[in-house]
């Protein structure tokens, strides 16, 4: 427990020295996002069916960015070798940084993503569900993605061939995520699409540290 | 303690070294003698469980380390080529975390004092991106002072060091072994400690 808090500070505090690369992540959210309604024009219904998909689309992608930086410049600096001696649970390790990754490029999204729905219209209950799907969701992206950042490690190329990895895992998080926002907007319950979405949270939680543990122990050879 | 066995190991289709037997008990230093390419690195990485040998057997008081995982890890303390310092925290915050990591916290004071020792006095709070090649390898060497660890594992701990610095680890060391502690390491330069084994891979 003690090294899950360490870990995670030393992340975080290591953003925080870094703040370009959190921001870029966040402006190329609200970047994508933006350019739809410019795109589109000034069609309410059409942006309103659209709202929670872009946003959804934008928010992966967005994610995928900083994955690449997950495990690569603590492999490149030597830290990571570090890591994997370290006496205690490697999943537990693995745990800390996905958390710290998540707080420094989900969160700003799931805080963002209100303001940015509204350009599109969105109704305030609608708004309500889709922060409360990103909430649920973005954690899941940056669990899988750390698979993914993980066996990755040391390739030329990695970026791409990490989004190709990673970007079919995450469809069932982003059918979810928007269902949810589109039952709403019907007038259905969004309970089942919520419910399944905290279900694979629920999943990532137990399984994406190990495995992650286990590829990086490969990736190291 | 650490036992060998009949290890051998190979990067892709090149085998470095086979049939390697070598026993290490407390209080014994051993240093790995080789060319450029001979193998040193690749076998310290596999006494630390980086690299899978593709025969023999590293044990540690009679079981295999392999299956003891994270209570071998408990025991040893690496030090690779790489410094594993991060150029955006200072010395200070450095030295705490990789204690943290390797499981055992420290206090400011205790950091403060085992960077003074390692020859960082007033450099504390610097970030390390701004120490020179020798500092930022005092810095990871400071790891020394504050692990207990029992088997050092070191590799080149003397690249960028200057001769102060170089009787400095030569006297932590011997501080070590007087421990009961124990030590494999590779180096290029002369080192100076009573009791020196050498394993000689070629």
């Amino acid at each position: 427990m003690k090294l899950l808090v360490l870990v995670i500070r030393r992340d975080l505090m290591l953003a925080m020295r870094r703040r370009a690369d959190v921001l870029t992540t966040l402006f190329f959210f609200v970047m994508v996002v933006s350019l739809f309604p410019l795109g589109v024009g000034p069609e309410m219904d059409m942006l309103r069916k659209m709202a929670a998909g872009v946003l959804w689309v934008a928010a992966l992608l967005s994610s995928m960015l900083s994955l690449g930086r997950l495990f690569a410049t603590d492999y490149l600096d030597g830290t990571l070798e570090q890591m994997l001696l370290a006496p205690q649970s490697l999943s537990m390790l693995v745990l800390g940084k996905m958390i710290a990754h998540w707080m420094v490029s989900g969160l700003p999204l799931v805080l963002m993503a209100p303001v940015l729905g509204l350009q599109f219209d969105m109704s305030v209950q609608a708004l309500g569900i889709l922060i409360v799907g990103l909430l649920l969701g973005t954690p899941i992206l940056s669990m899988i993605g750390a698979i993914g950042a993980a066996l990755t490690l040391g390739l030329r190329g990695g970026g791409v061939l990490l989004s190709l990895l990673v970007l079919p895992l995450c469809i069932p998080v982003l059918i979810f995520g928007t269902g949810a926002v589109e039952a709403i907007a019907n007038g259905q319950s969004v309970a089942s699409h919520l419910s399944l979405l905290g279900a694979v949270l629920v999943l990532a939680l137990v399984f994406t540290p190990w495995v992650t543990a286990q590829a990086l122990r490969i990736s190291m050879e | 303690m650490l036992e060998v066995t009949k290890l051998a190991c190979s990067r892709g289709d090149h085998r470095l070294f086979s049939g390697l037997s070598f026993r290490l008990e407390p209080g014994q230093i051993l240093q790995v003698d080789g060319a450029n390419g001979s193998g040193k690195t690749s076998l310290l990485r596999a006494l630390c469980g980086f690299l899978m040998p593709d025969e023999g057997e590293i044990s540690w008081g009679g079981i295999s380390t392999a299956k003891m995982e994270e209570e071998f890890y408990a025991k040893i303390l690496y030090l690779g080529h790489l410094n594993a310092i991060k150029d955006d925290l200072n010395a200070l915050e450095n030295l705490r975390i990789a204690a943290g990591i390797s499981g055992c916290l420290l206090d400011e004071q205790q950091a403060v004092s085992a960077l003074q020792r390692m020859g960082l006095r007033g450099r504390e709070r610097l970030p390390t991106k701004v120490l020179s090649q020798g500092q930022r390898r005092r810095v990871a060497l400071a790891r020394l002072l504050v692990n207990q660890a029992k088997l050092w594992i070191l590799d080149e701990p003397l690249t960028a060091l200057d001769v102060g610095a170089v009787h400095l680890i030569e006297t932590l060391l011997m501080e070590h072994l007087a421990r009961q502690g124990m030590v494999i390491f590779t180096t290029h330069q002369p080192l100076q400690v009573p009791g020196l084994r050498t394993l000689s891979l070629s």
